[in-house]
């Protein structure tokens, strides 16, 4: 009986110290990319997640495959998933009501009979003896992976390849348009906008307000009503115009409250900040 | 510590990533989960080649990483595109089965 | 000879077919054609009544094979005539009577426009109830009794402008439905039974068949004869089928048609001998329709429903005297041919009154009217006293037989059977000497019409009184005729079967108990409608009196048991329709429909859904595979 062979056994405890850690951080990782709200804030935690699985696979003895996860996975995979998040709108935040009834039910229930079916599987499978990947690893695990791709799996690789090249061909296929006339030029533009005679000077620009990035700001026309047109189109279409108009007043109410803790007066009299106009008189 | 217990935790990934699934409508998201899922299957390969003692599940799971891969980029794709038509990732909008 | 008795039925058969057929051109003379082929039918059986007068007695039966029916295996109907001394009776009572009859519609309907149509019906009638009498299986015997059913219904609503008539019409009709289908029970029963529906072989097999299925039988041949005998429970059209010309009450609802359940039941006698039971329904059928009809006969005021209600409890007597058995058979027969005469001409007198009263029928405004019309008075004074059972007189001689056979039953139930006869012989005597009180003394109490037309009662022409005179000399002497000897016993045994009951008590003391009852029974009616005035208005009267006015309560009892249950049933059946079968039918659609609509909801087009099913379905086949490592 060989260290080798017990470590297969059972773990170090340096090795149980890291799982229960990482391991608490991977499912509270996985319970955050379910419940954010925000799917950034979902790609980040999923991110996490994934990076404490590729420790887990280093600390089980698969190197390569820990290293594939970091780069591949979690450096190019998830990246990828940001551009899309990008996309489709950074701050857009999901509503987390439910509209099919019942689905939300349904879904705990599938899942928590799904859990128990799965961790009563695993119980009873007798799982007690661990070979160890020491002796598969013995000539260096990249080189081990190697030879059996480029044998015993070579037709499954040679698939996975093409799979590889379909699948780009399909995106492409997929977010390709084909454009069907030649772009406009911008003088074309101009005299299409003079001849519907909707929008013949250039659109108005956002408002501006000192403190912010003033471009998701609705600007105010001549008569001081907000125009949606001064924003951004995909702003608009997201939904990310600002509301300035309580600006003036929370700054006005921060300001007396400064002003009031500068001066040590406690009690301020309700009437004079709630009606300034009878107080200017 | 048994490293049976890695087991364990992928069968807990997997079902949060399931349930994910199902509850969640922005696509985006959705594919998240998914990936969380095949994730944890991949930890359960990696476990089964250490408790095998061979490579064997170690070359699956690199195999479902690359279909993983394809996944994603042909799913982003279908997301991309669904997007510019509806100007929405949520699954629910494609109820009707068409664009 | 034989071929003769075809004819018989051909006779007032072409009669009928030439009225019907030949239309106006034939009204002038319709009524002599019709009179004429029935007066034939009546020549040839009195021929063939010389032929089997001489005969043997126990060769009187003639048969003529006309041709094969409905051959059809095992199933073999034969038109087949059958003429013995108990057709032989029928056939002269319907053709003698229905001959006079003829002759005296003559005279009554003689202002009628439809009376060549008339005719037609009374020779089908002919011809229907002498296929009735002469046929030699029960098939064709129902055939015979549809028909003469049908010419019923054609002669009560005869006047069908008159909205009564017509109901009346429909009421005898759907009652004898009822009836009708005992007899067609009955027939099947039969063929079941015996294989076969002619008379020989049902009749001479009753020995050797279980006592359950004659009794069967017997009680649907019951029904049957209830139902075209006015018989309780199906007396309830008789009174109404008053409304038709008075001949017709005469001929069919008096004197033959009515009797057929008699004759069926008499015909049937092996039957009924082998079934006790159905034997002692038809006394208790018999003895309740005596008491029912006489009481109804004394309320009415009508002079036709009076009559009505005495057929039907005279033919109660026949029944009874039928239920008795051998021992009664040939007394029924006898007292329905003495009835045939004397009722007949109670009726056709009852027709003369109303011919010189403008067609009055209330006996209240009559009175005196025997010095107006004294031929009516002296034949429908020797009816009444036929009917009543004067001494020596035709009913005298009948119906005492039938009350000593009443009694010779024995036992409880002769003393029973017995006091009811005598009962009904008292109420007898009182409704019939009501009629007469009413009718023919006392002062005249018509008054002027709504017109101001004061009746002018006068004698009938000759056609109505002769037939009268005929009946009038049958009503006295019949009786008396065939008693003698015991004629009638002796021409009627060879059929029917005779045996002497033992009577608890002398002949001598019976009849002196009837002429008892009788003076009893005329002596009351004197005390109340002869010494004192009769109110033109009837007075309201005993509760008895006003319920034996409503025919005692047999229209409401049908009402309320019959059509309300018959509503009430149709109801439930609606109600079960609707809920139970609809709701069956219903149902399966709506759940068909409602399960699709759940089902379809599961087909909502969103992927997540799908999802579940998918996820719900691994983890089945996980829950699967785990059970069945399990096990």
């Amino acid at each position: 009986m060989s260290a080798l062979q017990l470590a297969a056994y059972t773990t170090s405890t340096g090795e149980a110290f890291q799982f229960w850690v990482l391991g608490t951080f991977a499912v509270i990782g996985a319970l955050c990319t379910v419940l954010m709200r925000k799917a950034v804030h979902s790609a980040l935690c999923l991110a996490g997640t994934m990076i404490i699985l590729a420790v887990f696979y280093l600390a089980n003895g698969a190197y390569f495959l820990g290293i594939v996860q970091i780069v591949v996975y979690t450096g190019a995979i998830m990246m990828l998933f940001l551009f899309v998040v990008m996309l489709v709108g950074v701050t857009a935040a999901d509503s987390l009501k439910e509209t099919i009834k019942g689905q939300r039910w349904l879904a705990l229930a599938c899942g928590v009979g799904f859990g128990v079916l799965l961790f009563a599987g695993i119980g009873n499978a007798a799982l007690t003896e661990f070979a160890g990947t020491g002796r598969a690893n013995a000539n260096g695990n990249v080189e081990g992976l190697a030879a059996l791709i480029f044998t015993k799996y070579v037709f499954a690789f040679e698939v996975t390849g093409a799979l590889l090249i379909t699948a780009a061909v399909g995106a492409m296929v997929l977010t390709h348009r084909e454009r069907t006339e030649r772009a406009r030029t911008q003088r074309e533009m101009a005299e299409q906008r003079i001849r519907e005679g909707r929008h013949i000077p250039p659109l108005p620009a956002p408002g501006v307000y000192a403190r912010h990035n003033a471009v998701d700001v609705a600007g105010l026309l001549p008569d001081g009503t907000p125009s949606e047109l001064t924003v951004n189109k995909t702003l608009r279409e997201r939904g990310q115009i600002r509301d300035v108009s309580a600006e003036a007043l929370n700054d006005l109410r921060a300001l007396e409250q400064r002003a009031a803790e500068r001066l040590e007066r406690t009690a301020i009299e309700p009437a004079t900040f709630k009606r300034p106009e009878e107080a200017s008189k | 510590m048994n490293p049976v217990n890695y087991l364990y935790l992928a069968a807990l990934l997997f079902t949060i990533g399931a349930t994910g699934v199902l509850i969640r409508r922005n696509a985006i998201v959705v594919f998240m989960c998914v990936e969380l899922m095949l994730n944890a299957c991949n930890l359960a390969f990696v476990v089964f080649s250490r408790m095998h003692g061979n490579l064997d599940g170690q070359i699956i799971a690199f195999f479902t990483m690359v279909v993983a891969a394809a996944e994603v980029v042909v799913g982003l794709a279908i997301i991309v595109s669904l997007f510019r038509t509806r100007h929405s990732a949520s699954v629910d909008d494609a109820s009707l089965m068409k664009l | 000879m034989d071929n003769l008795i075809a004819l018989l039925i051909a006779a007032p058969l072409l009669g009928a077919a030439v009225l019907l057929v030949g239309g106006r051109r034939l009204d002038a003379v319709g009524h002599w054609i019709g009179t004429l082929l029935s007066t034939t039918s009546f020549v040839l059986g009195l021929v063939l009544f010389a032929g089997l007068l001489g005969k043997d007695a126990e060769n009187r039966t003639l048969t003529q094979h006309l041709w094969t029916w409905i051959p059809v295996g095992g199933f073999q109907a034969d038109v087949t005539f059958r003429l013995d001394q108990l057709s032989m009776t029928f056939v002269l009572l319907i053709t003698g009577v229905g001959s006079l009859i003829h002759l005296y519609s003559v005279g009554y309907m003689e202002h009628d426009e439809r009376r060549r149509r008339f005719f037609g019906y009374l020779n089908l009638f002919l011809a229907a109830m002498l296929l009735l009498v002469l046929a030699d299986n029960y098939l064709l015997l129902y055939v015979g009794w549809e028909g003469v059913g049908l010419a019923s219904y054609l002669l009560i609503g005869f006047w069908q402008h008159k909205p009564s008539a017509a109901t009346a019409a429909k009421k005898a009709f759907l009652v004898n439905r009822v009836g009708d289908m005992g007899l067609s029970i009955a027939i099947m029963l039969m063929f079941t039974t015996f294989g076969s529906f002619a008379f020989g072989p049902v009749l001479s097999h009753t020995g050797d068949t279980s006592e359950g299925r004659l009794t069967a039988i017997g009680l649907m041949l019951l029904l049957a004869a209830c139902g075209k005998s006015a018989q309780v429970p199906l007396q309830s059209w008789l009174g109404d089928a008053m409304e038709g010309p008075t001949p017709v009450s005469a001929l069919i609802h008096a004197a033959t048609m009515v009797t057929a359940g008699v004759y069926l039941i008499v015909r049937s006698g092996a039957i009924f001998n082998a079934a006790p039971d159905a034997q002692l329904a038809v006394t208790v059928v018999g003895a309740v329709t005596l008491i029912f009809g006489a009481i109804v006969g004394c309320a009415k005021d009508d002079i036709k429903k009076a009559l009505a209600g005495s057929t039907m409890s005279q033919i109660g007597y026949m029944v009874l005297a039928a239920g008795l058995g051998p021992i009664g058979y040939v007394f029924a027969i006898m007292h329905l041919v003495t009835h045939g005469f004397f009722k007949a001409g109670l009726f056709l007198g009852a027709g003369s009154v109303m011919h010189g009263m403008n067609d009055e029928v209330d006996m209240r405004k009559y009175g005196a009217l025997r010095t107006y019309m004294p031929i009516t008075f002296v034949t429908f004074g020797l009816g009444y006293l036929a009917i009543i059972g004067f001494p020596f007189l035709s009913g005298f001689y009948s119906k005492d037989a039938i009350i000593e056979a009443a009694f010779a039953k024995g036992g409880t139930q002769g003393w029973i059977l017995g006091g009811v006869a005598l009962l009904g012989a008292a109420i007898t005597a009182f409704y019939m000497t009501r009629v007469m009180l009413m009718t023919f003394f006392g002062e005249k109490r018509w008054q002027p019409d709504a017109q101001g037309h004061e009746p002018h009662p006068h004698e009938s022409p000759k056609t109505m009184t002769i037939p009268m005179i005929v009946l009038a000399v049958g009503s006295v002497f019949a009786g008396f005729f065939f008693h003698l000897g015991d004629r009638f016993l002796h021409w009627l045994e060879p059929v029917t079967g005779h045996s002497e009951g033992d009577s608890p008590i002398g002949a001598t003391t019976i009849t002196g108990a009837t002429l008892v009852c009788l003076v009893v029974g005329v002596g009351i009616a004197w005390a109340r409608y002869g010494r004192k005035p009769v109110p033109v208005v009837a007075p309201r009267g005993s509760l008895l009196t006003r319920a034996a006015r409503r025919d005692l309560l047999q229209d409401d009892f049908n009402h309320v048991v019959l059509v309300r249950g018959g509503e009430h049933l149709t109801r439930s059946l609606v109600y079960v329709d609707h809920t139970l079968v609809d709701g069956v039918v219903n149902g399966t659609a709506a759940g068909v429909g409602g399960l699709s609509g759940r089902l379809r909801r599961v087909q909502n087009g969103f992927a997540r859904s799908y999802a579940v099913s998918m996820f719900g379905g691994a983890a089945l086949l996980v829950a699967a595979t785990l059970l069945m490592r399990a096990v």
